[in-house]
């Protein structure tokens, strides 16, 4: 019961984690009708900036100005290349950034080295955020920080680890602050109109390409932010982009492309989805073995049949994207036909 | 009552005879010409590549479909023709190893007409992001079936079996490049003959004008989904191709970093036109086997012209050719020849320049116990001083300056000879 609490919360977390990155790329997306391939690979440079600019001036501040500057690079590359192709049409600006892509890993391999880097969290970040006690006969208790040792000699101890939490509270912070920018502000009222209305917003006096550069900007700098996360609780290695690169599509697909609450539901959809299966043991045989059937390595598609849930936890996002695509097309929460 | 025969002007098309039976002459001499073993492995490849880069040009180029997975349907066919060449092997199924790439190909096809249902069902972007996760999932689906995927290890095979047939074995490589070529001109020729039919033109409508297409009375989803699956069948057939050239079939072949090569070097060759993915996937052997070879930064220096490419010269490599054609028939190449000399000297400076502090920065990442010195191009180089840095600065500084000189002067001539020959054309049509 305990453990499963804890996987549920390490799922949310993934989730989250995965909604700051899916969030960039949705605004992006709805805005300018990019899919900014590289989404992930700033993300990666997120969490490299943020490794070096610790050593320089502390955790603290390499947690604001690392997105920033992430930004700020993003907005140059909308500036120089990106502004460059958008009369091409969309296939070019796909695949532009997508030589991004190339071009980023690369780099972070040649600056950073092509090993994992020691990013470490702070001492503020370092432990666990809370302990559940699960004592024989006494239920479940529930202890903040560390649990002492004595308590969990006679008991089960579950910790849930500091780095994760924190990703929780910086997710739900963003999304607050990006609900309130886009609803309460005068800049979000000039976003959301030149989304729909670009020609009207450009007469009105706004100018529309730097809103656009802006928010490619601030895309990228979700990314970082999230990358900077990413990087303490996970490992930061030029492979980071690529682990969680091809689930960002699939989080936008299965929420409906271009829905900002699409991309939320999604990603704690599938964040969950990665998760919980990891501690399940049971495969299609065991499953029909308890049905009453007798499953042997002689049975058809055994192969398949023997594949425990843990194994293929995987792929499940996948697959959930697949059965989205056949049934309900346009995603969960999504309004665009095309 | 009778009906007159109509008569039909139809001259015999010499240029297109021409370039095909040029295209067959090289594919036969080519291995005439460089005997080596290693040319040999790399000509195979690119017969290899020529089929998979221009099945990918099927979508890409014809259709407009941006396919992040393609490399699992080439992989499919990897599989399933390697499973069958083991099968011929034992003697389970009697089919000679020159059929079995049909294998490979028939694999492709079954596979992409079942995702291709699927992927097909949105174009554009959409289309983009469901390649991409489609082809994660067969790929680690794959993985997850030892049995058939063989595991890490993968699944080798034997490609001489049987009795020789008219002495051929497919013993040796050459044997080998010789069944590619001939696979190889089939196919380019089939694929050409696709872009001419019916479908092939409805296929570029859809590329260009959907909504249109579907007042036609045309349903989009279903051309998608026929081009889709013809070029999951050509793409299987490259892989069984190139099952049987390695003998070894593992994972990496339905990896996305292969579906990225396709598209990268389909694009570099020019998607834009029917022959442009040829000089790509000549592009793709010659960097994955010679260029990685010379410096661990290939990647980065593709992807940088990738980058360029696409910002400059989105028709590729072919259109650069073409181009160039066009003004080298109405004799005005020699007003240019000297901006190109002076481009040229540039950028292979500024080149040189940046390659140089690439070069020395992973020198120090990747071989520091060696010392701080590196040879590159036949100067020895202290990564750790002052001087080979200033110096490498310098040359990029310079060269990019000096190009940017150039380009505009260039720039400025390419518009004249352009005006030139479209009055020239004027004139001609008004003869």
């Amino acid at each position: 019961m305990d453990q499963l609490f804890i996987n549920l919360l390490n799922g949310l977390s993934s989730g989250l984690l995965l909604f700051m990155l899916s969030s960039g790329l949705t605004l992006i997306f709805s805005m300018m009708g990019v899919l900014n391939f590289a989404h992930a690979s700033f993300y990666m440079v997120g969490a490299y900036v943020a490794y070096s600019l610790v050593g320089v001036v502390g955790f603290w501040p390499a947690l604001l100005l690392a997105p920033l500057l992430v930004g700020l690079l993003g907005a140059g590359f909308e500036r120089v290349a990106l502004r460059r192709v958008h009369k091409f049409g969309h296939v070019p600006e796909l695949l532009i950034t997508f030589g991004l892509s190339y071009v980023i890993l690369e780099l972070v391999q040649l600056i950073w080295g092509r090993t994992a880097v020691p990013f470490t969290p702070p001492e503020a970040l370092q432990g666990s955020a809370f302990t559940l006690i699960t004592a024989p006969g006494q239920g479940m208790s529930f202890v903040l920080g560390k649990a002492a040792p004595e308590l969990c000699t006679a008991a089960l101890c579950s910790t849930f680890p500091m780095t994760r939490a924190f990703m929780m509270l910086v997710a739900l912070l963003m999304l607050l602050g990006l609900w309130l920018l886009l609803t309460r502000t005068r800049v979000g009222l000039v976003i959301q109109a030149a989304l729909t209305h670009p020609e009207m917003v450009e007469a009105l006096g706004h100018n529309v390409p730097r809103v656009l550069m802006l928010v490619f900007g601030s895309g990228c700098a979700l990314a970082a932010l999230a990358g900077v996360i990413g990087g303490i609780t996970f490992v930061t290695e030029p492979n980071m982009a690529i682990i969680v690169g091809s689930i960002i599509f699939v989080v936008v697909v299965v929420g409906g492309i271009g829905s900002l609450a699409g991309a939320f539901v999604g990603s704690l959809v599938i964040g969950l989805l990665q998760t919980l299966p990891l501690t399940v043991d049971a495969s299609l045989a065991s499953a029909l073995t308890a049905m009453g059937m007798t499953v042997t390595p002689d049975t058809p598609g055994y192969p398949v049949l023997r594949l425990a849930l843990k194994d293929v936890a995987q792929i499940l996002p996948y697959l959930l994207m697949v059965l989205i695509l056949i049934f309900r097309p346009k995603g969960l929460l999504g309004t665009r036909e095309d | 009552m009778s009906q007159a025969k109509e008569f039909h002007f139809k001259p015999l098309n010499v240029g297109r005879w021409f370039i095909w039976g040029l295209f067959a002459l090289m594919l036969f001499v080519a291995p005439r010409i460089w005997t080596s073993g290693l040319a040999q492995t790399m000509l195979t490849q690119m017969g290899i590549g020529i089929i998979a880069c221009l099945a990918y040009n099927i979508l890409l180029g014809q259709g407009g479909m941006l396919s992040f997975g393609h490399a699992i349907y080439s992989g499919m066919g990897a599989f399933l023709a390697i499973h069958a060449l083991n099968m011929a092997g034992a003697g389970t199924l009697g089919l000679p190893v020159s059929l079995i790439p049909l294998v490979g190909g028939l694999a492709g096809l079954v596979f992409a007409a079942l995702l291709g249902y699927v992927s097909t069902k949105k174009a554009g972007t959409p289309f983009a992001m469901i390649t991409l996760g489609i082809g994660e999932l067969v790929f680690a689906l794959a993985l997850m079936l030892p049995e058939f995927s063989g595991g890490e290890g993968g699944v080798s095979s034997n490609r001489v079996i049987g009795q020789a047939v008219l002495g051929i074995t497919f013993g040796p490589q050459i044997q080998v490049y010789y069944l590619v070529a001939i696979y190889c001109f089939i196919c380019t020729a089939a694929m050409f003959a696709l872009t001419r039919t019916p479908l092939g033109r409805m296929l570029n409508a859809v590329r260009d004008n959907p909504e249109r297409v579907e007042f036609v009375g045309y349903d989009t989803h279903w051309v998608r989904f026929m081009a889709f699956t013809i070029s999951g069948f050509f793409a299987g057939i490259a892989g069984g191709l190139g099952a049987i050239n390695t003998e070894i079939v593992n994972g990496e072949v339905m990896h996305a970093s292969r579906s990225g090569a396709y598209l990268l070097f389909t694009f570099l060759g020019g998607a834009t036109f029917f022959f442009g993915p040829i000089i790509g996937a000549v592009l793709m052997v010659i960097c994955g086997v010679l260029l990685s070879e010379l410096t661990k930064a290939w990647l980065l220096y593709l992807g940088l012209i990738f980058l360029f490419m696409v910002m400059y010269a989105p028709g590729g490599f072919a259109s650069l050719i073409l181009m160039n054609l066009r003004v080298a028939a109405f004799g005005k190449l020699s007003k240019l020849w000297t901006s190109y000399l002076a481009l040229a000297g540039t950028a292979l400076a500024a080149l040189v320049g940046a390659a140089t502090m690439i070069e020395m920065v992973y020198h120090r990442q990747l071989n520091e116990a060696l010392g701080p010195e590196l040879r590159f191009m036949g100067a020895t180089l202290n990564s750790a001083g002052v001087d080979a840095w200033f110096g490498a600065s310098f040359l990029v500084v310079v060269g990019v300056a000096l190009f940017e000189l150039v380009r505009r002067q260039y720039v400025h001539e390419w518009g004249e000879v352009q005006e030139d020959i479209e009055k020239e054309i004027k004139r001609r049509e008004a003869l």
